[in-house]
C-alpha cells in the first residue's frame, strides 16, 4: 500500500511538473497584459510534434532537442503575439479571450490540415526509456529528466526574474503598465519576451507529454493548456510561484483523486479539476499566492 | 407613418417567412431542407446567446451544454419504447414507458436546461469577463463528463442513435419566430433596458436600482431555454446524439456568430448565423474532396481574427437597422468603452 501511494506520489510529481512548466507561461502573459491566453495549450502540442520531428529526422542529441524545442516554442509565442495579440491590445478583455479562442482553433486545425488528426506513436531515444526501480516505485529515465527539466528551468525563470534587469522590468511592467512605460521600459518588448519565455517552457511542456503518454494528436493541446489554466488560478493568476505551486497541487490531486478512490470515479477526473476551478474562482479569487485583483473577478 | 409600418412589418414578414417554408419544402431535396433547418437552428442559437453575451455582456460559452440538456432529456422522451428496452435496459421503468410527441419534449428540455441555468448561474454569475467565460466552459466540460458517464440514461460515449426524425422546416421555422420575437421584446422593454444598462456600467446600473443578480439569471435562463429548444431540434434533425456533439467548437461557431453579427444586435446575429451556415456547408464539401480537413475552421477563425482586428463591433453594428425600430424604442449600441489597459506604444491614446 506504501509502494502504492509512493508511485501515486512520483506520478503526481510528474505531471505536476508539466502543469507548472504551463501554467507559467499563462501566468506570465495574464499578469502583464491580462490576457487568458487560450492558445497556450497549443504551443503544447506544436512542441511535442516539433520534438517527435527532431526525434525522428536523425541523430540530434537530446539536449540539443530540447533547446531546439523551447527556440520553436518561443518563435510560435512571438509570432503569435505579434500577429493576433498586438493589434488586439486595449480591447475589452473578452476581445482578447475570444482572440486567443480563434488562435487555438486556428492552431488546432492547421495542425489537422498539415499532420492530420490521426494520433502519432511519439519515439523516445532507447536511453530514456529504461525502466528502473527505486524501492517499490518504478521509473523511466525520461519521468526522471521530466522532473529535473521542468525544476532546473523553474529555478531559472525565477533567478532570471527577481535578480535580473530584464526580470525587474518584466516586475515592473506587470504592475502597471502605463508607469512602466513612462521609466522607459520598452513595453512591447517585456511582452514579447513573455509570450516568448512562457511559450518555450510550453514547448518543453510539450515534449515531455508526448514522451510521458507516448501519443499525439493535433488536439492535444486543449487538456493541459486549460489544466495549467486551473493551476494558475489556484496558485493565484500573476504569480509565478503561485502558478508552480499550483501546478504541482493539481498533479498530485489529479492523480490521487484517481488513484484512490474506487476506479469508477476516475472517470469523472476532468470534471473534479473544473469543479475545483469553478469553487476557487468564487471562493479564493486571489489564488494561494496572488495579490488582490483590482478586476476580473 | 413609423408606427403604422411597423405595425403591419412583423406580421407580413411572418408570413412571408411561412410562403417561403411552404414554398421550400415542395421544392428544394431533403438534403438541402436539412441545410436550412440547421441554419435556423443555428439562428435560435445565436440571437438567443446575444441575451447574456449582447445584451447583458456576460460572456458564456455554456451554451452548448444547455443544448445537451435539453437535447437529451427530449431524446430520452421520444425515444421509441422498443429500442428504449434494446439500448437502454437499465432505464427507470417509469421512464422506459415514455413515448413522447415533438412539442412537448422541446418544451420540458427546454425548461431542463433553464433549470441547469440557474443552478449553475446563481454561483458561477458572479464571476466577470473572461473568468465567467471559462467557469462556463468549465461547465460544459463537466456536463459532457457526466453525460459520458451516467450510462443507464444516456448510453455513454456511444450516445443515442435512431431517434425519431421529428425535426421538419416547420418546427424550426415556428421556434425562430419565436425565439426572435421573444428577445426582440426582452429587448426593448425595461427588462432588456435593464440588461443593457449592466452592459454598459455594472455600477451606474446597480445605482439606478437595477436588481443585478436577479437580471443577470434572467437572461442566462431565457438564454438557456431556447439554447434547450435548439439542442432538441437539433437531436431529432441529425437523429442521433452523442456527448461529443455538444462541443467546444460549437461554442466558438456560437461566439464567431454573435461577434460577427455585433454584439447586442438581432438582426445581426440572425444574419451571421445565416453567413456561418452557409460557409461551413460550402466549404464542407471542398475538405472532403480535396482531403484538406480543418480548413473550413482556419478560414472561420482568420475571418474572425479580421473581423475583432478590423471591425471589432461586429460586420453589421451592434444596433438595429432604424426602419425595424420605433423612434423611441431605439437603443444605442455600445458607446465607447473604457480601455481595461493601453496599448505600450501608442501611450495614453
Amino acid at each position: 500500500m506504501v509502494g502504492y501511494i509512493a508511485q501515486q506520489l512520483v506520478n503526481g510529481l510528474i505531471l505536476g511538473s508539466m502543469y507548472a512548466l504551463v501554467a507559467i507561461g499563462f501566468t506570465m502573459i495574464y499578469g502583464i497584459i491580462r490576457l487568458i491566453n487560450f492558445a497556450h495549450g497549443d504551443i503544447v502540442m506544436i512542441g511535442a510534434f516539433v520534438t517527435l520531428g527532431l526525434v525522428i529526422s536523425g541523430q540530434i542529441p537530446f539536449p540539443v532537442i530540447i533547446i531546439l524545442v523551447i527556440l520553436a516554442g518561443a518563435l510560435m509565442g512571438i509570432i503569435i503575439e505579434r500577429a493576433a495579440f498586438r493589434p488586439m491590445r486595449g480591447a475589452p478583455q473578452v476581445t482578447g479571450f475570444i482572440t486567443s479562442l480563434a488562435v487555438s482553433i486556428l492552431l488546432q486545425n492547421l495542425g489537422i490540415l498539415l499532420l492530420t488528426a490521426q494520433p502519432r506513436n511519439f519515439f523516445c531515444p532507447d536511453y530514456l526509456q529504461t525502466v528502473f526501480n527505486l524501492g517499490s516505485v518504478s521509473l523511466r529515465t525520461i519521468d526522471l529528466a521530466i522532473v529535473v527539466i521542468a525544476v532546473v528551468l523553474m529555478v531559472f525563470l525565477v533567478l532570471l526574474v527577481r535578480f535580473t534587469r530584464l526580470g525587474m522590468a518584466m516586475r515592473a511592467t506587470a504592475e502597471n503598465l502605463k508607469v512602466a512605460l513612462l521609466m522607459g521600459i520598452n513595453i512591447n518588448r517585456i511582452i514579447m519576451l513573455a509570450f516568448a519565455i512562457g511559450s518555450g517552457l510550453a514547448g518543453v511542456a510539450g515534449m515531455m507529454w508526448g514522451a510521458r503518454y507516448g501519443q499525439i494528436d493535433p488536439l492535444l493541446g486543449f487538456v493541459p493548456g486549460l489544466k495549467a489554466f486551473v493551476a494558475a488560478v489556484i496558485g493565484g493568476v500573476g504569480s509565478i510561484p503561485g502558478a508552480m505551486l499550483g501546478g504541482y497541487l493539481l498533479g498530485f490531486a489529479e492523480v490521487l483523486f484517481v488513484g484512490l478512490l474506487p476506479p469508477i470515479y476516475s472517470s469523472y477526473r476532468d470534471a473534479f479539476v473544473f469543479i475545483i476551478l469553478i469553487l476557487i474562482l468564487l471562493v479564493l479569487p486571489t489564488g494561494l499566492l496572488g495579490r488582490k485583483m483590482e478586476e476580473g473577478v | 407613418m413609423g408606427w403604422n409600418r411597423l405595425k403591419w412589418f412583423f406580421p407580413m414578414l411572418i408570413l412571408a417567412g411561412a410562403i417561403l417554408v411552404f414554398i421550400l419544402r415542395s421544392s428544394v431535396n431533403d438534403y438541402i431542407l436539412s441545410i436550412i433547418c440547421f441554419a435556423g437552428i443555428n439562428i435560435i442559437l445565436a440571437v438567443s446567446l446575444n441575451l447574456t453575451n449582447g445584451f447583458t455582456g456576460l460572456f458564456s460559452l455554456g451554451h452548448p451544454a444547455f443544448m445537451a440538456v435539453g437535447g437529451y432529456v427530449a431524446a430520452i422522451l421520444t425515444f421509441p419504447v422498443t429500442r428504449k428496452a434494446m439500448l437502454l435496459p437499465a432505464l427507470p421503468s417509469w421512464l422506459a414507458a415514455q413515448q413522447w410527441s415533438l412539442l412537448p419534449a422541446l418544451i420540458l428540455g427546454g425548461l431542463c436546461a433553464t433549470l441547469a441555468a440557474f443552478l449553475i448561474g446563481f454561483p458561477v454569475l458572479r464571476l466577470k469577463g473572461h473568468y465567467l467565460a471559462v467557469a462556463t466552459l468549465g461547465f460544459l466540460i463537466i456536463l459532457q463528463v457526466l453525460i459520458t458517464n451516467l450510462e443507464s440514461f444516456t448510453r455513454g460515449p456511444l450516445g443515442l442513435n435512431g431517434l425519431p426524425l421529428l425535426t421538419n422546416l416547420w418546427w424550426v421555422y415556428l421556434w425562430v419566430v419565436i425565439t426572435i420575437y421573444v428577445c426582440w421584446k426582452v429587448k426593448h422593454s425595461s427588462l432588456g433596458r435593464s440588461m443593457l444598462a449592466i452592459r454598459e456600467n455594472e455600477m451606474a446600473a446597480e445605482c439606478l436600482g437595477i436588481p443585478l443578480s436577479r437580471t443577470r439569471i434572467m437572461a442566462f435562463a431565457l438564454g438557456a431555454f431556447f439554447a434547450g429548444v435548439a439542442g432538441c431540434l437539433w437531436a431529432h434533425l441529425v437523429t442521433a446524439i452523442t456527448p461529443t456533439s455538444f462541443s467546444v467548437i460549437m461554442a466558438f461557431h456560437l461566439v464567431v456568430m454573435v461577434v460577427v453579427g455585433g454584439s447586442g444586435s438581432i438582426t445581426g446575429a440572425t444574419i451571421a448565423a445565416l453567413m456561418l451556415t452557409s460557409v461551413v456547408e460550402i466549404l464542407s464539401p471542398l475538405e472532403e474532396n480535396l482531403g484538406a480537413y480543418g480548413i473550413s475552421e482556419i478560414i472561420i477563425s482568420i475571418g474572425l481574427l479580421l473581423i475583432l482586428i478590423y471591425r471589432p463591433r461586429g460586420l453589421f453594428g451592434t444596433q438595429e437597422p432604424a426602419f425595424l425600430v420605433k423612434q423611441r424604442q431605439r437603443v444605442s449600441g455600445e458607446v465607447g468603452r473604457s480601455l481595461s489597459y493601453q496599448n505600450g506604444k501608442g501611450g495614453t491614446s
